[in-house]
């Protein structure tokens, strides 16, 4: 690959990580797997100046247990998460998602802070991670906050994050161990990113029916999003209303349209595996 | 126990894969030189436009910037980029764009920096005016009269029209049934190798030699061509093919690229490195398939199939590359496949379109004939509810009919396609999988059963088949020479680059004197140190290749044994090559060490007089005729109903090539083959929008298989000697490829057979099954 000149800084801290971005503002991007950004650089339509690479500070990678939550660290690879026994035990679906993102190459690169930050509306996490109810934790030189995954994808790779802030890690409350899930795709069969994906994650009530529902969706629309009107359609329900329920997770979807799929099929793949997804986590789910 | 195994037919790794996975092979893109500099080359981002004016004022005055040329700098200094086949209208196609861009991705200026990257700088300074024109995508509409016209000077866009009639075509449909008529697609592919293209050139001055490395797979005719387009002798080229990293017919050619860094390097008297990215090789390496056939079959009840008359257009795209139009031929010719049809006629139009040349892709031509024949065959199954691998039997030539001369006019060279079939379908439990997909049909899963019985035609071959403007012909050539150590030195004109013949040679050679397959080294790819070859295409290497080497061999037992004989005082008949020695057939007791035969040649201690010094020997070999490899394979798959998702759930291949001389590289090439013949029924093809422009111009768009896409293999062999080489090969580089599309698709089709859906274009895509089984549920 044949970029523009650019500068390349090695950021050792996140807070030297936000200096260098206060440092050099617009001219400035953010390098962790380089997965999104790399390509863009090599066609020339990412010319950034300057390059921080925050895919060595120490403290942004890694999986934990805080307080009853998972952290994980926003530069923490694909592969780590699928393969930690932490998230496998406690966060399936993420693990599960995980693994079902790009290919070995990819998995070992990518991040899913970098994944989350790009907000590509084909990326396989953002389904998952709204599915989980994450927590996005941004740090800027005025300080650190949380943005709730549903408040953070704004659109077509825009996102809650500020200039000059950084994401530093996702944070996960553990679904119950009784929980039921599933994070099923239809792959792009070119780049092997999803024309849809839908996460679904179900808690059930004594008997057997829905207590709690919710189902993250990315490649149909422009942005990743929760697909409210079938989790509301659930509630209370067995699993004769999972058909009927997940027609509605089109309900005002302005759905994507190319090469791959046109919007009326992408609708269909997206009505068609929330069912399925619905039904796989309903099986794998304890009353 | 003999200590030297014999090598032949044994199941042995390739020799040459341990330096590829190693990352110890040179590729081009591996050839640094002292005082390289590097090339890269702006291109079209238009279909059709005219070229206002080119500013080059920034970009020479870049940093780094060595040379900056465009189309009018290179007016009357380098030749056309040539087209050797015959076609009515071959234009003239420019090194860089003259006046005129006629496809996206169309070589339209060339910057010379010192490394890459300032190349690419300065090739962001350039500023190109066009005038953008409309332009011709479809090649149906290219005779359209309001078609906007390529080239100018014909006033169309036919490039050609040829047609072979035959009035009893016209007889056969009398006789019918049924005349069944159809439109097939054969879409547009891009090889895709996964090494791209890539040339490096040096210009040694005192000498007046130009070296060239190229990712090529023909480096004599390649050499053959530059030296007409540069106006060079052909004693003043050398051109290397080093390691070169898949072609699939691709670089069966000759490119701008080749010619222009040639010529940088003689005028900037430096060496020039040039390495094509992904997006230019989807854009400007040739591209393959591109046919659209109209049919007409003429059937009787029982699936006898009369006769058969065919109407192709063709897109040559926007210029004529090597061997562009000859490519359709083949598709023509060959259509009838392993069937004894006795009539055939059809016509074929060419277009030139506002797209990348088309050209040969693995199986170049074969695979588009086999797709018609075998949908032929389960179209006429269909249309009498007769069991397709019944229809398939009753229309085959007999093996009792070989040599077999075909409607299309040529002569099978040998086959028993019962046995091939008989032996997949046993193996796919055919009986057994019917009555599942019955049982499965009345759960509403929809499983279907393909069956694919092809023919191609391989070993290319008799001299004749190829275009007199190649400058060389269909012949192979082979050196060999035994070095004063006993070592064995194979120089062969053929230029494998994947297809493992730095194996299969050594094992023929080892065998035949009875050494280690590590006493051999076979040479290839270099014009300075090979005998001019023809090089690897056509599944020709071993076929005619290899007997080129075992001629060459034998000329040098002939004289080894003559030596021996006299130093054993034992008729040279009665001599045979074993473990490193030279013995007695009767008694290999009786035998003389090979390196004293090899120090008596050397050392000219000749015990007979007039018989020459060392051991050298070379072949030049004509085939006498092409072979037909040929097989059955059969595909379950199972198409979800609610997605169109196509799952496999079996993969039966019974390939026939003839004999066999390295087991597991038959596997490999046959792998290998049914992955991109897949591919082209369910995932490929190149897209180009409605204006010209290129849609599927990165792998992030354009659908290369990978092994998740695929089912397991189970391969199996029927061997049929070939009469007409001495190995018996008929060659198995293109084979699955030919097989698999149509036995997927009939697969596919066979699925959705309830649905009364009669045909679907490929790639097979979900959203397309989907969408048909939408529109047949409505009606």
């Amino acid at each position: 690959m044949f970029p523009a000149p650019f500068e390349y800084h090695r950021a050792g801290s996140v807070k030297e990580a936000l200096s260098m971005l206060r440092q050099f503002g617009d001219d400035a991007k953010l390098l962790a797997g380089g997965h999104s950004l790399v390509p863009m650089m090599k066609m020339r339509l990412a010319t950034p100046a300057h390059l921080i690479d925050i895919g060595s500070v120490r403290e942004l990678s890694g999986i934990r247990e805080e307080g009853g939550k998972i952290v994980i660290g926003a530069a923490t690879t694909h592969a780590q998460v699928e393969t930690s026994d932490l998230v496998r035990r406690k966060l399936g679906l993420l693990a599960e998602c995980a693994a079902l993102i790009g290919d070995v190459q990819v998995r070992n690169r990518g991040t899913l802070g970098g994944s989350l930050a790009h907000a590509d509306p084909a990326a396989d996490y953002p389904a998952a991670v709204l599915a989980l109810d994450g927590e996005v934790s941004l740090e800027s030189e005025s300080g650190a906050r949380t943005v709730k995954a549903d408040d953070f994808f704004i659109d077509l790779m825009t996102t809650a994050a500020q200039p000059g802030e950084i994401v530093t890690a996702v944070r996960f409350t553990p679904p119950a161990p009784a929980a039921g899930y599933a994070y099923l795709k239809h792959r792009q069969p070119a780049s092997g990113f999803a024309l849809v994906g839908i996460a679904a994650l179900v808690t059930l009530d004594g008997k057997g029916n829905f207590q709690s529902v919710r189902v993250g969706v990315t490649g149909l629309c422009a942005k990743a999003f929760r697909a409210k009107a079938v989790e509301s359609a659930l509630a209370g329900k067995g699993r004769d209303a999972i058909a009927q329920a997940a027609a509605h997770v089109t309900d005002g979807a302005d759905a994507l349209s190319d090469i791959h799929a046109s919007s009326e099929f992408r609708s269909e793949l997206a009505r068609v595996y929330t069912r399925r997804a619905l039904e796989q986590a309903l099986a794998r789910a304890k009353s | 126990m003999p200590v030297i195994p014999k090598f032949v037919g044994e199941r042995i790794k390739r020799r040459e894969d341990p330096r590829l996975v190693s990352g110890t092979g040179t590729y081009v893109d591996d050839v640094k030189l002292v005082g390289m500099v590097s090339a890269m080359i702006l291109r079209s981002p238009y279909p059709h436009a005219k070229i206002i004016s080119i500013d080059v004022g920034k970009a020479r005055a870049a940093d780094g910037v060595v040379a900056v040329l465009t189309g009018e700098d290179l007016r009357g200094k380098i030749g056309s980029v040539p087209c050797v086949a015959p076609a009515e209208r071959v234009p003239f196609h420019p090194v860089l764009a003259l006046g005129k861009v006629r496809f996206v991705g169309e070589p339209v200026a060339v910057v010379v920096a010192s490394n890459p990257y300032k190349a690419q700088d300065a090739l962001d300074l350039l500023d190109v005016d066009y005038d953008p024109l409309d332009a011709v995508v479809d090649p149906e509409k290219a005779f359209d009269k309001d078609a906007p016209v390529i080239h100018e000077e014909f006033g169309t866009n036919l490039c050609m029209r040829s047609e072979v009639p035959n009035p009893q075509v016209d007889e056969a449909m009398r006789k019918a049934d049924k005349v069944i008529k159809f439109r097939l697609v054969n879409q547009r592919l891009a090889p895709a190798p996964m090494e791209p293209r890539g040339v490096v050139a040096q210009w040694h001055p005192g000498l007046k030699q130009l070296t060239l490395w190229s990712s090529t797979q023909i480096p004599h005719l390649l050499r053959s061509q530059l030296a007409e387009m540069l106006k060079l002798g052909e004693n003043h080229i050398r051109v290397i093919a080093p390691e070169v990293g898949g072609g699939f017919g691709c670089k069966l050619n000759v490119y701008p690229e080749e010619a222009l860094v040639a010529y940088l390097a003689m005028t900037l008297n430096r060496p020039v490195k040039w390495i094509e990215r992904r997006r230019e090789n989807l854009a400007a390496t040739t591209h393959g398939r591109d046919q659209i056939t109209y049919l007409e079959v003429a059937a009787k009840k029982d699936g006898e199939v009369l006769g058969v008359k065919a109407s192709f257009v063709c897109d040559m795209g926007a210029y004529l590359h090597l061997l562009t139009p000859a490519i359709p031929g083949f598709s023509g010719l060959m259509m009838t496949g392993c069937y004894k049809i006795p009539a055939l006629a059809f016509e074929q139009k060419f277009a030139f379109t506002n797209k990348m040349s088309t050209d040969a892709y693995r199986g170049a031509g074969r695979p588009e004939a086999a797709y018609i024949a075998e949908r032929v065959m389960d179209m006429v199954a269909s249309e009498f509810g007769l069991d397709p691998a019944d229809v398939r039997r009753k229309n085959f030539i007999p093996k009792e009919a070989f040599p077999a001369p075909t409607a299309g006019g040529l002569v099978y060279d040998s086959g028993d396609y019962n046995l091939a079939l008989d032996k997949a379908l046993a193996m796919v439990e055919y009986k057994k999988m019917r009555a599942e997909q019955e049982a499965a049909r009345k759960q509403g899963r929809l499983i279907g059963i393909g069956i694919s019985s092809y023919v191609e035609i391989c070993g290319i071959g008799p001299s004749a088949l190829l275009p007199p403007k190649l400058k060389g012909g269909g012949w192979e050539s082979a050196t060999v020479r035994i070095e004063p150590d006993s070592k064995v030195t194979v120089l062969t004109g053929i230029s494998p680059h994947g297809q493992g013949q730095e194996t299969t040679f050594a094992q023929l050679v080892a065998d035949a004197f009875g050494i280690d397959i590590d006493d051999v080294v076979v040479v290839h790819g270099d014009t300075a140190q090979v005998q001019y070859g023809i090089g690897t295409f056509g599944s020709r290497g071993t076929t005619v290749g290899g007997p080129a080497l075992m001629l060459t061999v034998q000329k040098l037992q002939d004289k080894m044994k003559k030596i021996a004989s006299t130093m054993m005082e034992v008729p040279p008949d009665q001599l045979i090559f074993t473990e490193r020695t030279i013995a007695m057939a009767s008694d290999p007791s009786r035998s003389i060490p090979l390196q004293q035969v090899v120090d008596a040649a050397y050392g000219y201690k000749m015990p007979i007089p007039g018989v020459e010094p060392g051991l050298e020997e070379k072949t030049f070999y004509e085939p006498s005729a092409c072979t037909f490899p040929f097989g059955t394979h059969v595909a379950v798959v199972e198409v979800d109903p609610e997605t169109g998702v196509v799952k496999f759930l079996k993969y039966v291949a019974v390939d026939d090539c003839g004999k066999i001389i390295s087991p597991l590289l038959v596997d490999g090439q046959v792998h290998g083959g049914i992955a991109q013949g897949i591919a082209q029924a369910l995932y490929e093809e190149v897209v180009y929008d409605e204006n010209g422009q290129l849609v599927t111009a990165s792998l992030m768009d354009y659908a290369v298989p990978k092994a998740d896409m695929l089912p397991h293999f189970d391969c199996a062999n029927t061997i049929t000697p070939s009469p007409v080489n001495m190995l018996g090969v008929k060659g198995v580089g293109e084979a699955g490829t030919i097989g698999s599309t149509p036995c997927a698709v009939n697969a596919v089709l066979d699925a959705l057979k309830p649905f009364g859906i009669r045909h679907l274009d490929m790639p097979l895509k979900p959203e397309k099954i989907w969408n048909a089984l939408r529109n047949a549920k409505k009606a």
